[in-house]
């Protein structure tokens, strides 16, 4: 299904091997983030319903919510959408470069170990073995896993680069290698810790001091690992679906060279009104809405990259993808900055808000962008114009949005009336509401917040399908390296 | 807030260093000619990059003798 480029040609010459595109690690990456695409969104989906229906955890410890959250989390944001996220720079940075990947035995270990450490976080954290850090609750072992595959991420995208045919560092590329060179950066940091047994370790930092690390790294991830990454993704990919160059090369450049400059301090907006002194919560926010710029910017250039040609996003079902995601990174890089302000903060902290403004971003940006990057890329690295169902594609992109709006507008509702409800204070001081009444208030929400997910999945379950007759009806070909390359390979 | 002696210095050195790469990237030529760099995506798959790299033979041509 995934043979490299030298098995499906084993006749060739050598010189017609070294003038292709190394594949191999693409293709496994690009199946690997479908399946735990529909691993990571079922498990999404029991947990929200055990929200509406606690009973749901069967009374069996490792199926309580509290273990299966953080499996969720990670399993969408590392697993599906670092799949999604090594399958596009492997493919791109071999593109843009013409020349094939630095060390291709290098990038299929990268994608056997980064399988291994998804496993190992699917065994352990239903356990309940965790550092207790949100987005890096996985234990010091497979901390220390994650650390070299990164590593040799590096080695192979900037071993690539290094050895490009072309002049010109496409900007694509500029926002994958930020992207991990940060991640390297954030993890290393954030995951210092003392090991107490070989599933057991205590942070190295503290109280305030390591909130305020963790937050760093937190909301760092979100900028690097879930923004750059996949603005890289739709650099390359919305150009190549359009049939048109980006917008404004020139704003893309300066898209990526602002954002990279202003992230670093947006993590203190998550501490607000805690123990972090009061400067560096101000700090965060002031950096928050500094990056409404830059990230308007870029998604202003992304979709005006149809201007003149609005058309195709009518007949395109992968245009769709890509497009409606960069609204939503829109819609979610608007809100961000307006809930680091301190007195929304206030309402908004805390409550189910946070989680529809994530998954705004997640669903909609990273989760929409991912798929049409696949939908682009799946069928050409199996020798294929086209997905097996264009229909089938359609249909998903509707079904996916419908079920995005019911998520956030659910949250929206739910947050508002939660933060309402648990500052209302009654004229002698005394609380309104107790907080139990106002998760009884939420439960409606909760439910239609399942059914968005449901239909999200679904979404998802269709590409699945879709993917796996595309596959059965291709095969794996090797993708020849212009040729002026390969004359100087 | 001894965490901010960490994170700060640290900053500022990746500041400096994105600093270095920007110059680096300024000055050795690549934000020259981006609307071609645009473009050249779309039509890598057929077309030679740099003309002193071209030899007499069309791409496709070429292609064919290769694989």
């Amino acid at each position: 299904m995934a043979s490299s480029a030298a098995t499906s040609t084993p006749a060739a010459p050598r010189r017609a091997t070294d003038g292709v595109y190394n594949d191999t690690a693409v293709r496994l990456f690009a199946l690997a983030a479908v399946v735990w695409g529909v691993v990571g969104m079922l498990v999404g989906v029991i947990i929200a319903a055990q929200l509406a229906w606690p009973q749901l955890n069967l009374g069996i410890p490792w199926l309580s919510y509290g273990r299966l959250r953080p499996l969720h989390t990670n399993a969408v944001i590392f697993a599906f959408g670092g799949s999604v996220l090594f399958a596009t720079a492997y493919h791109v940075v071999q593109r843009t470069c013409q020349t094939r990947l630095f060390m291709p035995g290098l990038a299929l270990f990268t994608f056997w170990a980064w399988q291994l450490v998804i496993v190992a976080a699917a065994i352990t954290l239903p356990l309940g073995l965790t550092q207790g850090k949100e987005y890096a609750e996985l234990e010091w072992p497979i901390d220390l896993l994650i650390a070299v595959v990164w590593v040799s991420y590096a080695i192979v995208f900037f071993g690539t680069i290094g050895t490009r045919k072309v002049r010109h560092i496409y900007v694509a590329n500029w926002f994958f290698g930020a992207f991990i060179i940060a991640v390297a950066l954030l993890h290393i940091v954030n995951s210092v810790a003392i090991p107490a047994g070989l599933f057991k370790s205590y942070s190295a930092y503290s109280g305030v001091q390591d909130a305020m690390i963790q937050w760093w790294y937190g909301h760092n991830a979100v900028g690097f690992f879930l923004t750059a990454g996949f603005l890289g993704i739709m650099y390359y990919y919305i150009p190549k679906q359009a049939e048109r160059p980006i917008y404004s090369y020139r704003l893309s450049i300066v898209h990526f060279w602002a954002l990279i400059f202003t992230y670093m301090w947006a993590g203190p907006h998550h501490l607000h009104y805690t123990a972090l002194p009061d400067w560096a919560q101000s700090v965060g926010m002031v950096f928050s809405l500094v990056l409404l710029a830059p990230s308007w910017g870029g998604m202003i250039n992304g979709i005006m990259t149809l201007s003149g040609a609005w058309h195709k996003l009518r007949d395109d079902p992968i245009l769709k993808f890509l497009i409606v995601s960069l609204s939503f990174y829109g819609m979610s890089t608007f809100e961000g900055p307006m809930m680091s302000i301190k007195t929304v903060n206030a309402l908004s902290h805390y409550t189910d808000w946070t989680v529809g403004h994530v998954h705004s971003g997640a669903l909609g940006w990273v989760g929409l962008i991912s798929m049409g990057a696949l939908y682009h890329l799946i069928p050409r690295l199996f020798g294929r114009t086209a997905m097996f169902s264009v229909k089938a594609i359609e249909l998903h992109f509707w079904i996916a949005t419908i079920g995005i709006v019911l998520y956030i507008a659910a949250m929206w509702i739910a947050g508002v009336m939660q933060g309402l409800m648990w500052r209302a204070v009654n004229a002698d001081g005394t609380l309104v509401y107790t907080f139990v009444e106002s998760v009884k208030a939420t439960y409606p929400y909760y439910v239609v917040r399942l059914v968005g997910g449901l239909l999200y999945l679904t979404g998802m379950l269709i590409m699945a399908w879709n993917v796996v007759m595309t596959v059965r009806s291709g095969k794996a070909v090797a993708a020849p390296i212009p040729v002026v390359a390969a004359a100087h390979a | 807030m001894d965490s901010l002696y960490l994170l700060i210095p640290l900053s500022v050195a990746l500041v400096l260093a994105i600093l270095a790469v920007f110059g680096w990237a300024l000055h050795g030529g690549q934000f020259e000619d981006l609307e071609s760099e645009a473009e050249r995506i779309l039509t890598e798959e057929d077309r030679p990059l740099d003309s002193d790299q071209a030899s007499g033979k069309s791409p496709r041509e070429q292609s064919r003798d290769l694989i």
